[in-house]
């Protein structure tokens, strides 16, 4: 198979020439990083959270008519709705484990604040996201504890919003505590929250457990959690309750019902009462979304890249009929005609690789700038390169076939 | 000329109908990717009162401690403090003004079988409502006195006049908010700004307070705050943020009609803040800014970032398309090379064959025009399905409806410049024998 006939002729044919490549070319372009940001968001949607997800959903509620708690009375009064409405959903049949707390992961309502290892710090503060719970937190999210000890019953106090007390006593995750003491254990060491004097004591450190926060602003910190034995007095509340296996929605809408016979005085939203899986779906809802659009896009960009091939291809055999029946007049074979065509497209795709590789790479470097996508890796490039290759080669089978099948007669018939 | 060029269109049109299908159908994908894209793009980048957001301005000064300055660096902050916003009001420096912050109040309706439910409220200065052209189905809004007074009275959306008075003119009766008891003296009409400019930290599209009570009547009565809150120093937040804690939680909008009176109160803030740090309340050097409402949306970013970037590919999406379209012309038009001949052989100029292939061109954009039309409406459908807060207002407008046909019918015009030329330089012998 020699090269030089092929390039000759397509040099005879340069408009069509330029448009294949230059289509290849953007395809590929646009495929690679498609594909990318497919790659991307399928690796954040399955981040896990560290807490056990099945059987488990959370309760949202507000009360109507509750005291204000900046008051002692006023907090007191919440806190002790509040323990009511645990010791309620404890009784429940199908319950194992509840908890207060104050969001999830993946709820995307946090109370974030800085870490330091110096009282008043003015820097070398390491975020962190708070989560304000009790002592069944460790067995109702299903943590797993590496080192120290959970909270204990004696641990656990309440406070209004405004008035947060010292927190002696906190536990934080094992990210978050490579952060702040590299080498050694965190059990046992002090830090001060918030900027502030007051000193809190690592008393146990949990494997993983992922903020609240699922967008990119908060992704440098999104396992650096720190849990706080402190239940708000608010008139609003979430609990989270771990069922037992297969009880999941009967004892969600037992919950409902046994909230409003012990304090009618309360509003739940529809939504109010929600299992995890729920709120995995509503938090990573537009990745799926931008993951299936990305999806498409490849898959009818290479449609249309296959037709523009097919469509041209078939255009320039019907023009070189004759050409193909003197080379078959001088003894080509059918499979000779047929090779002829697909080297041809070859060459043309893989000049529209070439450049092709060029524009995905600017493509790529202009995404990182204004859209905070990372460096493409090759992986991705050389899947785009091949499929885009494979694609043009299926693409060019048809009309190559047809081709073939002129006969030698064509170069005698000057019709 | 122009009918005999469509009529010869449409039959050559005809000769090949999988070809013209094909490229019709290229043109249909890429302009209705691009045209649903850019109706979501429209619609949430849209001026959210339109006629008026050249004149609103929202003031931001820096109360903040020294601690974490950093000059030409650090942004002023977004809301003001109780104290800032109360000295800013009492200066009433500018045309208009409102001083406002969010909330929630509890609804407890007077109706048998109707249970309390929660509503957004927002807390504000009667300024709110001449300032930004709120429509008023019944009623009025309260006045500046009603603010000073401490009123007990509201001001409900048609959507709760809706739900609890079935739509009736509700001005002058009592609802039980929180339970405490407020009189109704006016009922918006249809008010939906989007983006929702006034407040960004109750969330950009989709909110909708349903009940207004001036400002002073809200910290009379202790009605909960609700909202985007930032504290520095010591201070906590909570539902009542204290009047003299060191967070900033209320939003101050001002209308100035003259760059003079911009200029001037741009001055004004500089002073106040030269001043606030001579008294020793605020400690870093005057940081202001005064934007209107379109650069407070861009400040804000409004707009998320994945339509941005979807924009962009839906445009590279359309070059793609294109690209194919003028490979297919190309090989549709250089197909009737014999044609051409006989036409130029006949005495047609070279640009009149140029006319009669753009005319081609032209009409399968506009074909094409109409399949991007029905996927842009499709595409629009699937975009309202999306649970994200501005899904609701993807709808397509009479500006967006031309806007399709336009880019159609150019870009396959544009598409069709390199084929025809190629095939109106066809060589009339050549064609004419008989081969």
């Amino acid at each position: 198979m020699t090269v030089h006939p092929i390039l000759a002729a397509l040099r005879r044919h340069k408009s069509g020439v330029v448009l294949i490549g230059l289509q290849i070319a953007l395809t590929l372009a646009i495929v690679c990083n498609a594909l990318f940001i497919i790659g991307q968001r399928i690796e954040r949607v399955n981040r896990t959270t560290g807490i056990n997800e099945s059987n488990l959903f959370l309760v949202t509620q507000s009360y109507v008519g509750a005291p204000s708690s900046d008051t002692e009375q006023g907090a007191e009064k919440l806190d002790s709705m509040e323990q009511e409405d645990l010791a309620a959903l404890r009784a429940l049949p199908g319950v194992e484990s509840v908890a207060y707390i104050n969001s999830l992961p993946l709820l995307n309502s946090a109370w974030n604040g800085p870490l330091a290892l110096k009282p008043n710090a003015k820097d070398g503060f390491k975020m962190s996201s708070y989560y304000f719970s009790d002592s069944h937190v460790m067995k109702t999210l299903g943590l797993q504890l590496v080192a120290g000890r959970s909270f204990t019953e004696a641990d656990v106090r309440h406070a209004g919003f405004r008035k947060l007390p010292a927190n002696p006593v906190i536990i934080i995750t094992q990210d978050l505590a490579d952060k702040l003491f590299p080498n050694t254990s965190a059990v046992g060491k002090v830090v001060y929250m918030n900027g502030g004097s007051d000193p809190s004591t690592i008393v146990g450190v949990v494997k993983r457990l992922q903020t609240p926060t699922t967008a990119s602003w908060a992704a440098r910190f999104a396992y650096d959690s720190t849990l706080l034995p402190v239940r708000l007095d608010a008139f609003f509340s979430r609990y989270v309750v771990r069922t037992k296996p297969g009880q999941l929605a009967s004892t969600m809408k037992a919950a409902r019902k046994a909230l409003f016979k012990v304090n009618p005085m309360r509003v739940i939203d529809d939504d109010g009462i929600r299992s995890f899986a729920d709120i995995r779906d509503d938090a990573y809802r537009s990745d799926r979304s931008m993951a299936i659009l990305m999806g498409a896009v490849c898959v009818i960009l290479l449609a249309l890249t296959a037709a523009g091939i097919v469509g041209l291809t078939s255009f320039w055999v019907a023009q070189r009929t004759k050409q193909i029946g003197v080379r078959r007049a001088l003894g080509a074979r059918m499979v000779d005609i047929m090779r002829y065509f697909q080297a041809e497209n070859l060459f043309i795709a893989g000049g529209g690789v070439v450049l092709g590789l060029a524009m995905a790479y600017g493509l790529n470097a202009w995404l990182m700038q204004h859209f905070e996508l990372q460096r493409i890796p090759l992986s991705y490039l050389l899947v785009g390169v091949v499929v885009v290759l494979v694609i043009g080669q299926a693409a060019v089978f048809v009309p190559a076939r047809r081709a073939s099948k002129v006969s030698p007669v064509a170069a005698t018939r000057s019709v | 000329m122009f009918s005999y060029y469509l009529a010869l269109a449409l039959r050559s049109l005809k000769r090949n109908k999988v070809l013209t299908a094909l490229m019709v159908l290229a043109i249909a994908v890429g302009i209705g990717a691009s045209m649903t894209m850019l109706t979501v793009l429209h619609v949430l980048s849209g001026d959210p009162v339109p006629g008026r957001s050249a004149h609103l301005y929202y003031p931001q000064i820096d109360p903040r401690a020294l601690r974490g300055y950093r000059a030409g660096v650090s942004q002023p902050m977004r809301q003001v403090t109780w104290i800032d916003g109360m000295n800013l009001l009492r200066a009433g420096r500018a045309d208009r003004q409102a001083l406002m912050t969010g909330g929630r109040v509890a609804v407890q309706p007077e109706q048998a079988g109707l249970d309390a439910f929660f509503e957004d409220s927002r807390y504000t200065t009667a300024g709110f409502f001449p300032m930004f052209g709120v429509p008023f189905r019944y009623g009025h809004a309260w006045s500046a006195a009603d603010d000073d007074a401490r009123a007990r009275v509201i001001v409900i959306s048609a959507a709760l006049n809706d739900k609890l008075f079935g739509g009736r003119n509700s001005t002058g009766r009592t609802l039980l908010l929180s339970g405490h008891a407020l009189r109704i003296v006016g009922v918006l009409g249809d008010w939906r700004p989007n983006p929702h400019f006034y407040d960004l930290g109750r969330g950009s599209y989709g909110v909708n307070e349903a009940v207004f009570v001036p400002l002073s009547t809200s910290q009379d009565l202790k009605l909960d705050h609700d909202g985007s809150m930032s504290c520095w120093g010591n201070a906590g937040g909570g539902q009542h943020p204290s009047h003299t804690s060191t967070c900033v939680w209320l939003q101050f909008w001002v209308q100035l009609d003259s760059p003079a009176k911009v200029a001037a109160y741009k001055t004004f803030l500089i002073h106040y803040s030269e001043k606030q740090k001579a008294l020793g309340r605020f400690e870093r050097p005057p940081n202001v800014r005064l934007r209107d409402v379109m650069q407070w949306l861009d400040y804000n970013r409004v707009v998320p970032g994945d339509v941005h970037l979807q924009t962009w590919l839906s445009f590279g999406f359309l070059l793609v398309c294109l690209v194919n379209t003028v490979g297919l012309m190309l090989a549709k038009f250089l197909r009737r090379a014999a044609e051409l001949g006989v036409r130029r052989a006949m005495g047609a100029s070279r640009r009149a064959l140029f006319a009669q292939l753009l005319t081609e061109a032209g009409v399968l954009g506009l074909a094409g025009g109409l399949g991007g039309l029905l996927l842009a409406v499709f595409g629009l459908w699937m975009v309202r399905r999306q649970p994200d807060s501005y899904a609701a207002l993807a709808h397509l407008d009479p500006a967006m409806l031309g806007a399709t046909f336009v880019l159609a019918v150019g870009a396959s015009l544009m598409a069709g410049v390199l084929p025809a030329l190629r095939a109106c330089r066809v060589a009339p012998a050549l064609q004419l024998k008989s081969n």
